[in-house]
This record gives structure tokens, C-alpha cells and sequence, in this order.
């Protein structure tokens, strides 16, 4: 059956005149005690059967984090105090998501084809019917989006992908600082006119390593080990810091 | 030097959180308060999840509290007994605390409930500190005998103890009621409720300041270890590695703290804890009345 499956891809790829081979500067990314942020190069060339053809190719370069449901609060004025009233619940909100592309998005994609792969800042977020008594509900997926492209979480870079002869294309995007872990869906569009003529789909393993893997499992295996490691530093270093004191006093 | 914290999920300046660390473990020294309240907003302030922040001062506590207990015990300022009695009241308080503050998330609002807790409390606290030592500096100056401890209605309670080290011969009674009543506060409020206890051991309970400051750290040890386990048990959101760099800072802090504290008049100590409590109050009341500058607040999802 899957032998199956794969020969109908292989018998369907030559109508697929255009394809992406694609290279990254690292498929994992490593989080260790010093972690910092991380740049990630993404490059690739346009493999084809044919010649080049006359319309220009554009290419969009997608990173997505991994996703979690969101709770999105709004405060109102109420007896003079600022208090939440309103909230929405968000579906689905990739932690981290970076849209790179050769050109203005709203020119190098068309709406139907954004809507079909979820390609905008705004289609990657996926709201709940908000309650019939919420005022404006898509204020707050705005909200979302404002908020965390404030905090680099989420990046649109129109024109950061560089793109030679239509052949060679390559984007640096720069992963934050508060990453969190998991699969890291990257995804590569070529377009033409709007339309998605080519797609490509890989992912970065963004993993704790190290110390930092260690403190996490314990943490989520053995809570009850790892509370009572917490308690016995937290003495351990309240007596030392004492003693310390006393001798420097005496010394 | 960026450190990645392994359950916060941030990376930060670990030079800063010694800092903050430093910082409070003087207070904390100084005053016997767990310094929860001023650190919980500083990490959040620096972009540390909200759960993570709180459940880790809890820790840290744990430690400043505990080198600034031997600080004081080696001075003999610290009733144990005082602090055992109080102790009993704060785990049924606490216990009863975490009931009325489950009720209340049932609710909703329980976030704007605690901010308006803090501020009332702190405001009451910090008002009739500052008024009361203002008139005992006053007093001393002008040559004036500070009154004594008075006889009054608590005095004929039933179940005398006699706290050597306070110097004070009183019903069990009165000091339960009131390590009962901060428990109750402390688990409301996620704080170890040095803030309330040392005003309610100077006011309530006439004790002598300098034994305050030791018993009152005394008696927040425990209570903190028990809310650590509490949350690294059930939400798993302790950070070990946070926790030790803003330990580092506290313990020496707290040491430090605790050597400032007892050079300092009671007088002077007390008018400058009434005056931290009153910044902190005055800070957050402005939070409430101010127009945020975002109106969105993004959490996690699912709870309700």
C-alpha cells in the first residue's frame, strides 16, 4: 500500500516543473545552559525540467513553532479600576512564527492561496468561536500578534529572502532567546503570480541538551525528587552563605 | 552572560538576577519579611512566566530565610517557641487559605482580588507603621518614656505560655489567632506573609522588634518549604536553576541585610519598612487606576 502511495508521488512529481532542493545551517537546534538565540540559515536552488519562464518566481520561507491553545484577556474600566473582563479563547497559536519572503506578501501571494496554506501571520492563528457577547472578537487574535511581534516571537520579513538567476534563493532568520522546545515546521512556497506552483516541507529538532534536559525530565518525572533537590540547595546555600559570614567576621 | 533557564523557557542576564537577588536577601535581612512581594513583580517585570516567578521565590525564600535565621540565632534573637505557636496557626491558615482561594478562581476575578488585597493590606500596614514610629522617633526626642506593654483584655485570656526570649507572659490564644489569620492571607496572597506578621508580632502581640525580625524568618521557612513542594508537586513550575542564581544573591544579601539590621534604632527600621510597604502599595494602586498601555493579556489556555 505504501509502495503504492509512493509510486502515484513519483508518477505525479513530472508535472511539477519546479521543485526546491534545500539546505539549513543546522536542522537541530541545540538549547544548553548558555543558549542565547540562534540564527538559522535557510538556502536551496529551484531544480527544473524546463527553461526558466517569463513570469517571475517568488519564494516564501515559513518557520512555525510549535503550537498551544491561548488564553487572550482584554481589561475594561470598571468602577475606576482597570479589571479583565472580556477573554477568547485561541485555538491554536504557534509559539514561534517567521514568514520570509522575496517581496511584499501581499503581491508575491494571493488570498486564496494564503487561506488554503495558512501562510499570514494572521491565518496561523486559529480562533475559537469567541462567546456571542464579546465585542470585536478579532481584536484579539490582533492583540496576540501585536504582542508577540513586539517580542520578536512572530516575524514578518518582506524582501529578506535573496533570490538569484530564479534559481538560487537563501534567508538568515533569527531565532529569539525564549524558545520553546519541540518540532519547528519549515516551510518553502514557490510562487508565480500569486499561485503556490511548488512546496516543500522539512522540520528543525529544537531540543534541550545537556543539564537543561536533565532539570526538565526530573522535574515532570520525579516532581517529588526534584522539590526536595530545590529545598535541600536552598539550605545547603542559606548555611553556607551563614558560615561563610561568621568566619569572614572571625578571620 | 545569558543564562537559558531549563523550565522558565527564557533566557536572562544572570548578573541581573544575582542582583535582584542581592537586593531583596538585604531586605529580607533587614526586616524579616520573605521579600515575595517585591520580588514576585520584579520577575515578572524581566519576563519571567507568572507561575514560574511565583512558585521559585517560594524557593528562594526557603534559602535567605534560612541564612538569615542562623544570623539571628546566633544572636539569641529568635523566640522558637514564639515561632512554633505561630508556625501551628500558619499551616491551618494556609490550609483553610488555599480552600478560599480555589473558591474564589471558581468564581473568576481571583487575579484583581489578590491585587486589591495586596493593596489594602499593604496600605493599612504600611499607614499605621509609618504614623507609629514617626511618633516614637518623635518621643524619644523629645525625652518622652516610650509606653510600656499595657494590660488589657488579652492579658486575661486562659492558656498562659511564657516566651522567654519576647520577655512575655501570655495566653497561646492571641498568637494562634494571629498566625492563623496571615496563613489564611499568605496562601491568598502566594506570599510567605512576613509583610503581615511582623507588624501583627510588633502591634498585636507586643513583642520587642529585634526578636521579631528572627522569629518571623523562623516561622516563613516552613512555609515557603511547604509551598515549594506544593508547587513543584502539582504545576511543575519550580525552576531549579532560576532559584540558585537568585539564591546566591539572597543568602549574602540576607547576611548582609541582617548586619545593617541590628546596628540600626528600632525606630528607624520600622519607618523604613512602613515606607517600602507604603512604595510597593502606592505602585500597584496605580496599576489598577492607570490606563494600561496594552489592554490584552495573553495566558495560557484551557484553564477556566
Amino acid at each position: 500500500m505504501l509502495r503504492l502511495l509512493i509510486l502515484l508521488c513519483l508518477a505525479a512529481l513530472p508535472l511539477r516543473a519546479e521543485e526546491v532542493v534545500l539546505g539549513l545551517s543546522a536542522d537541530e537546534v541545540a538549547i544548553t545552559a548558555n543558549f542565547d538565540g540562534s540564527e538559522l540559515l535557510v538556502f536551496g536552488a529551484v531544480k527544473r525540467e524546463g527553461p526558466i519562464l517569463d513570469e517571475p518566481l517568488e519564494v516564501i520561507v515559513t518557520i512555525a513553532g510549535p503550537s498551544a491553545p491561548l488564553t487572550v484577556r482584554r481589561k475594561e474600566k470598571k468602577l475606576g479600576i482597570w479589571v479583565n473582563t472580556d477573554s477568547v479563547e485561541v485555538k491554536e497559536a504557534p509559539s514561534f512564527y517567521a514568514v520570509a519572503t522575496t517581496g511584499p506578501l501581499k503581491e508575491v501571494l494571493a488570498q486564496i492561496e494564503d487561506l488554503r496554506h495558512r501562510i499570514s501571520i494572521p491565518k496561523a492563528i486559529r480562533l475559537v468561536g469567541a462567546s456571542p457577547n464579546v465585542s470585536n472578537p478579532q481584536s484579539f487574535s490582533q492583540a496576540v500578534i501585536r504582542i508577540r511581534k513586539k517580542n520578536r516571537s512572530y516575524q514578518l520579513l518582506e524582501g529578506a529572502v535573496a533570490l538569484d538567476q530564479q534559481t538560487l534563493f537563501r534567508t538568515s532568520i533569527q531565532l529569539p532567546s525564549n524558545l520553546t522546545e519541540g518540532d519547528y515546521a519549515t516551510r518553502i512556497f514557490l510562487t508565480r503570480n500569486g499561485y503556490v506552483v511548488s512546496e516543500f516541507e522539512t522540520k528543525i529538532d529544537v531540543r534541550k541538551v545537556g543539564l537543561e534536559r536533565w532539570l526538565y525530565n526530573l522535574s515532570r518525572e520525579q516532581p517529588m525528587i526534584y522539590g526536595l533537590m530545590s529545598l535541600a540547595i536552598a539550605i545547603a546555600a542559606g548555611w553556607g552563605a551563614a558560615a561563610a559570614f561568621q568566619m569572614l567576621r572571625r578571620g | 552572560m545569558q543564562i537559558y533557564l531549563p523550565i522558565a523557557e527564557v533566557s536572562v542576564n544572570a548578573f541581573l538576577l544575582l542582583g535582584l537577588g542581592g537586593l531583596v536577601g538585604v531586605l529580607s535581612g533587614m526586616f524579616g519579611v520573605g521579600g515575595g512581594f517585591l520580588m514576585t513583580p520584579l520577575l515578572f517585570f524581566i519576563g519571567i512566566p507568572p507561575a514560574v516567578a511565583v512558585a521559585t521565590e517560594a524557593n528562594q525564600i526557603v534559602a535567605s530565610s534560612f541564612s538569615g535565621v542562623l544570623a539571628h540565632l546566633r544572636r539569641k534573637t529568635v523566640d522558637l517557641r514564639m515561632g512554633t505557636v505561630l508556625l501551628i496557626g500558619g499551616l491551618i491558615g494556609a490550609a483553610m487559605g488555599v480552600v478560599v482561594f480555589n473558591y474564589l478562581k471558581s468564581l473568576g476575578q481571583v487575579d484583581l482580588l489578590v491585587k486589591l488585597c495586596y493593596v489594602v493590606f499593604l496600605g493599612i500596614i504600611g499607614g499605621m507603621m509609618f504614623i507609629e514610629s514617626l511618633n516614637a522617633i518623635r518621643n524619644t526626642r523629645s525625652g518622652k518614656a516610650p509606653k510600656r506593654k499595657k494590660h488589657n483584655w488579652i492579658h486575661g485570656l486562659p492558656l498562659k505560655m511564657r516566651f522567654r526570649t519576647s520577655g512575655l507572659y501570655i495566653s497561646v490564644i492571641p498568637p494562634l489567632v494571629v498566625g492563623v489569620c496571615v496563613g489564611v492571607l499568605a496562601a491568598i496572597m502566594g506570599v510567605g506573609g512576613g509583610f503581615i506578621m511582623v507588624p501583627a508580632m510588633i502591634y498585636l502581640l507586643g513583642m520587642p522588634t529585634k526578636v521579631v525580625v528572627g522569629t518571623s524568618l523562623f516561622q516563613i521557612i516552613f512555609v515557603t518549604g511547604f509551598t515549594t513542594m506544593l508547587h513543584a508537586t502539582t504545576n511543575y513550575t519550580v525552576d531549579v536553576a532560576l532559584a540558585v542564581l537568585l539564591l546566591i544573591g539572597g543568602v549574602i544579601g540576607a547576611q548582609v541585610g541582617t548586619r545593617i539590621g541590628t546596628k540600626l534604632p528600632a525606630e528607624q527600621l520600622r519607618i523604613l519598612l512602613a515606607l517600602m510597604v507604603l512604595v510597593v502599595c502606592f505602585k500597584l494602586a496605580l496599576d489598577l487606576l492607570i490606563m494600561p498601555s496594552e489592554l490584552y493579556s495573553i495566558g495560557a489556555g484551557g484553564g477556566h
